[in-house]
């Protein structure tokens, strides 16, 4: 499903983000990618969404190579992401009704069609209730389910999130991995990165980067031959 | 097609309703506009007026031919018969010194001035009608009448006119210059209007393109609120040039009436008016465009 090839990634006038990332993705998979903080993983995330192009490499999404993919067609590739931010990226001048329909409008899907999508999203993260209220009226445990909300209205193959817990506390960051896992088991291809080892779940793959390097990889034999 | 619908009605609905939410804004702009636009709009009617007025009185084009004082009555003859002979005279009409003369005498308010001299000082005179009505033709047959023995002065009157004409063509070109400068202004106001609303809703702009927003999707509502700010400033400029058009028309009939005619300044046609708005619409979602896009081409995917 997501397959990177020998991917660089460099930013103008700075390091190297990324060094010969090869690793694979199957649909379905739960996948975390940790390291210390600047090892790359929000990088990687962003390559993985189309936010960001290789400098060299290959990464392939559903079998369509992205490094070539015309700026004209990135918008529709996006659309098949769930994104969660760490900053949640939430819009403070509209309702939580009206950040979770953002996705369905650029989708050209109104009315009372959207309004449902919107509601069944609001009620699989617990903030039905919540609808009309403002995004910073929430904690910050409800902002972030708020965003997943969000991320997986359109209902997504492959949900990204970065650093989803980072700001929350414990009981929080443990609601929110909670609902990631319940996604993933409902057939959804979950990518999260974290730098807190302790949430990794035992039968998870774990791509672990260190200055740009993929140093380890957990789960999937294959790829850790390749990059042996 | 639904769906092509939909995305449209949406954007527009999304900018009506911040157009709400900031009435005093919008209603502002497009004052701003209008005044802008009313400038060069009075101008145009007053310059179109004017051009129709010239237009109508160049019909005829008249040269008169002052005689010499000296020139008898058989020079007189000669010039008559030469002016009979020639191609591009149609008419031709003979005051004798003496009919002006009487004329004069009997007209009471030149009578005054007529007694106390104590001859006539007046020439006899050709009043010729040419055939042909290009100016340069005419001035030529001036010219060439002006040539001919025992004439004093060849008098083309409708050199006014030409002046007139001439300075028209100069007022012309005047607005034409004010309308590219205001048409330039009007873009960069415009543009800088909608790069401020742009930076306002930069965040959802980012979001947006960050989980899948086409640039057409995020481009729409800027380009329908330029549209807008097009239609209603075009608007106001249209009801500005009709209110001071009638404005100038209360003094002009006073004036009109003294002159014993009732001239008035006529107002702009409907196409005129549908040429404003549709040109402001045009300029300003020109100028909503090229803000757009130069924020849209900094967040493109690299």
């Amino acid at each position: 499903m997501i397959k990177f090839d020998q991917v660089n990634k460099r930013y103008p006038g700075s390091h190297q983000a990324l060094q010969n990332i090869s690793f694979e993705i199957e649909a379905g998979e739960l996948v975390y990618v940790t390291g210390h903080s600047g090892a790359g993983k929000s990088t990687l995330l962003k390559l993985i969404a189309a936010l960001e192009r290789p400098t060299s490499g290959t990464v392939l999404i559903n079998n369509q190579n992205i490094s070539h993919l015309r700026s004209a067609l990135v918008p529709y590739l996006r659309r098949k992401f769930g994104l969660v931010f760490q900053d949640h990226k939430l819009l403070y001048d509209r309702n939580c009704f009206d950040n979770v329909a953002l996705p369905l409008h650029i989708n050209g899907i109104t009315g009372s069609e959207a309004g449902k999508r919107v509601r069944a999203a609001l009620d699989k993260v617990g903030l039905l209730d919540k609808e009309k209220a403002m995004p910073i009226t929430l904690s910050g445990g409800e902002q972030q389910r708020l965003a997943i909300a969000r991320a997986v209205v359109s209902r997504p193959a492959i949900l990204i999130a970065d650093e989803p817990t980072g700001n929350l506390d414990a009981t929080y960051a443990a609601e929110i991995m909670q609902l990631f896992h319940a996604f993933q088991q409902v057939g959804v291809t979950v990518i999260i990165a974290t730098h807190d080892v302790r949430e990794i779940k035992p039968h998870a793959k774990v791509l672990k980067l260190d200055h740009g390097h993929l140093t380890t990889l957990r789960g999937d034999q294959r790829t850790q031959e390749t990059a042996a | 097609m639904k769906h092509w619908l939909n995305q449209h009605t949406q954007a527009l609905g999304l900018v009506l309703k911040r157009m709400r939410k900031n009435l005093l804004a919008t209603l502002l702009m497009f004052i701003v506009m209008g005044v802008t636009l009313s400038l060069p709009g009075t101008l145009y009617v007053i310059v179109e007026n004017l051009n129709r007025l010239a237009g109508s009185m160049q019909t005829d084009p008249q040269i008169s031919l002052f005689l010499k004082l000296d020139a008898d009555r058989s020079t007189a003859a000669a010039i008559g018969k030469k002016l009979d002979a020639h191609p591009s005279v149609r008419a031709h009409r003979f005051i004798s010194k003496d009919t002006a003369w009487e004329q004069i005498q009997q007209d009471a308010e030149t009578a005054a001035v007529s007694a106390s001299l104590e001859r006539n000082p007046l020439p006899d005179a050709y009043f010729v009608t040419p055939e042909i009505l290009q100016p340069d033709e005419i001035e030529a047959l001036q010219a060439e009448l002006q040539q001919w023995e025992g004439v004093e002065l060849a008098q083309l009157d409708t050199s006014w006119i030409k002046r007139l004409n001439a300075l028209l063509q100069l007022g012309k070109k005047g607005i034409l210059v004010l309308v590219a400068l205001l048409g330039i202004a009007l873009i960069v106001i415009i543009g800088n209007t909608i790069r401020l609303q742009i930076l306002t809703q930069r965040e959802e702009i980012e979001v947006s393109k960050l989980i899948g927003a086409t640039d057409s999707f995020i481009r729409r509502p800027f380009l329908y609120a330029g549209t807008i700010y097009g239609l209603g400033g075009g608007l106001v400029a249209w009801l500005l040039l009709i209110g001071i058009i009638r404005l100038f028309n209360l003094s002009i009939a006073d004036l009109a009436e003294l002159y014993a005619s009732g001239y008035r300044l006529d107002l702009p046609a409907l196409e005129t008016g549908i040429g404003i708005v549709a040109g402001t619409v045009l300029l300003s979602w020109l100028g909503s465009y090229i803000a757009v896009n130069r924020s849209l081409s900094q967040l493109n995917y690299k």
